[in-house]
């Protein structure tokens, strides 16, 4: 059974289509990369794995649970799989490791001091456990990205979402957040990852998804899709970017 | 003008025979505070329910908000009392009119007082609450909603702690108004503060003594409320967070 799995979904922002049939299945541990044109419909297709937004048609299943069944418990779903946003959306106002605590002990109903135990356990993974009384504001962008994913995986997940989590930083942080997801890739865990960085594509991803216009164009094997994407567009987009 | 400046007149005796006008424009005063702060609870508690439901998906909700927040804050606060105190105990059962009406002074002006202000600041405040939730970064819900909080949960750990620090400047500015527009319920009846230079200039004629009190007042009660929430509002400051640059602001 697939840890992920989308048929024919479709959706629509009113009467413009945002996601256009899209099927695809993510199995344990392995690694999807998801790129694409703006506007093509990447976040889009990240969000509604863990029905951050309603979708119209098709069927998705994360770990064999519909995500649109009216009866599936959406919250207890959504602390299972991990998100970790462009703009790293941790609490303002919270600190460090209250940040890493706060899943935990609201939704997955740990002690404070487990929580705060595993919640360090993770920080101290990605080299921030100096920063733990901190606030977000105080960190600079890449170690705010690396205590995103910390929060992240506080919650045990089964799963990763990742949306562009290195487009917002400055060039020279971009290596540490990625240095700690190829990490989690080669320990097994299984992601999604919408990026547009193809070196980390190159050395964890299993498969790779073009979009384009809410349509997954191509859905092939690192090796295919790096070597000679099928259709024009996959093609272009692939010669602009390795280009820049 | 010849004018006879009468400073003493604050330590005379009063209309009432026991206490001098100062006590007497004091025990306005404390009206003038008690009943800003039981209205300020109303309109804080009853505010920050009506801004937060308007900022759900809840269609219904919303337009109801909307529709509460247009209809008290746009009915003149003077017009509201004036419902509070003679049209809303007529149109009630008659049993329970009549028992608001013989509410002895003065709790039978008091009460319609603080639920008049109370219902109009609290569109007041419903406003600012929704701007500020409005004002943060749409994905912190998202941040909330992907952990598995639910909803009621993003809005008290998430949104509500960051919208209420920065909305701290237009509420402490509503705070003021509310305190200055206690003085709206003298026309039904209260004696605050204002109420009560009033009837000191009433039965001494010395106007200017009355009003020069009663404003000297105001401004050190300004100056307390101010500071105080300045205080308040440093205390919960969050280290290292630039915030959203300005909300829509208070004001008339
Ligand atoms: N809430 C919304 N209402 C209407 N249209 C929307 C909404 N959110 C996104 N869209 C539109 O849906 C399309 C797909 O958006 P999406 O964010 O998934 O694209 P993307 O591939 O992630 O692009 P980018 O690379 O810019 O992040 C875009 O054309 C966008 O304008
Ligand atoms: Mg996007």
């Amino acid at each position: 059974m697939a840890m992920i799995e989308l048929k024919d979904v479709s959706k629509w922002y009113g009467s413009f289509q945002v996601l256009n049939g899209c099927t695809t299945s993510v199995e344990k541990g392995e690694v999807i990369v998801v790129c694409g044109p703006s506007g093509s419909g990447k976040s889009t297709l990240i969000k509604v794995v863990n029905a951050l937004e309603p979708f119209q048609k098709g069927t998705i299943h994360v770990d064999g649970i519909s995500v649109s069944d009216p009866k599936t418990d959406l919250p207890k779903l959504r602390s299972r799989v991990g998100m970790v946003f462009q703009h790293f959306e941790l609490f303002p106002h919270l600190t460090i490791t209250e940040n890493l605590t706060l899943g935990q002990i609201k939704v997955l109903k740990r002690s404070e001091e487990e929580a705060k135990t595993r919640g360090l356990k993770y920080l101290d993974r990605v080299g921030l456990i100096e920063q733990k009384d901190k606030f977000p504001g105080q960190l600079s962008g890449g170690q705010q990205q690396r205590v995103a994913i910390a929060r992240a995986l506080s919650m045990d997940p089964i799963c990763m979402l990742f949306d562009e989590p290195t487009s917002a930083l400055d060039p020279e942080m971009i290596n540490e957040v990625l240095d700690v997801m190829v990490g989690l890739a080669k320990e097994g865990m299984t992601m999604m990852v919408v990026t547009h960085e193809m070196g980390f594509a190159r050395k964890v991803a299993n498969r790779v998804i073009f979009m384009d216009r809410g349509q997954i164009v191509e859905d092939a094997s690192k090796d295919d899709f790096f070597g000679k994407p099928r259709s024009e567009r996959a093609q272009q987009f692939l010669a602009k970017i390795l280009h820049n | 003008m010849k004018y006879n400046w009468n400073w003493g007149i604050l330590w005379q005796t009063s209309i009432d025979g026991q206490n001098t006008w100062i006590m007497m424009l004091i025990h306005g005063l404390g009206w003038t505070l008690f009943a800003a702060l039981c209205a300020g609870v109303i309109a804080l508690l009853l505010g920050s329910v009506i801004g937060v439901v308007r900022t759900t998906d809840h269609k219904w909700l919303v337009r109801l908000g909307n529709a509460y927040v247009e209809l008290f804050r746009n009915i003149p606060l003077l017009v509201q009392l004036f419902l509070w105190f003679f049209v809303i105990p007529e149109l009630l059962p008659k049993a329970f009119g009549s028992a608001i009406k013989q509410m002895p002074p003065p709790w039978g002006s008091f009460v319609p007082a603080v639920i008049g202000l109370g219902l109009f600041t609290a569109a007041r405040v419903a406003e600012q609450v929704r701007a500020g939730i409005q004002s943060l970064p749409r994905g912190q819900r998202m941040a909330g909603t992907a952990l598995g909080l639910t909803q009621a949960q993003t809005y008290r750990h998430v949104l509500l702690p960051m919208a209420f620090r920065i909305i701290m400047p237009p509420l402490t500015s509503e705070t003021m108004n509310l305190i200055k527009n206690t003085s709206v319920a003298l026309t039904i009846g209260l004696v605050e503060l204002t109420a009560a230079a009033r009837s000191m200039q009433e039965f001494t004629f010395q106007v200017f003594e009355a009003f020069t009190a009663a404003t000297v007042i105001y401004i050190i009660v300004n100056l307390v409320v101010v500071n105080l929430l300045r205080w308040l509002e440093k205390s919960v400051a969050v280290p290292g967070f630039i915030g959203p640059a300005a909300v829509g602001g208070g004001g008339h």
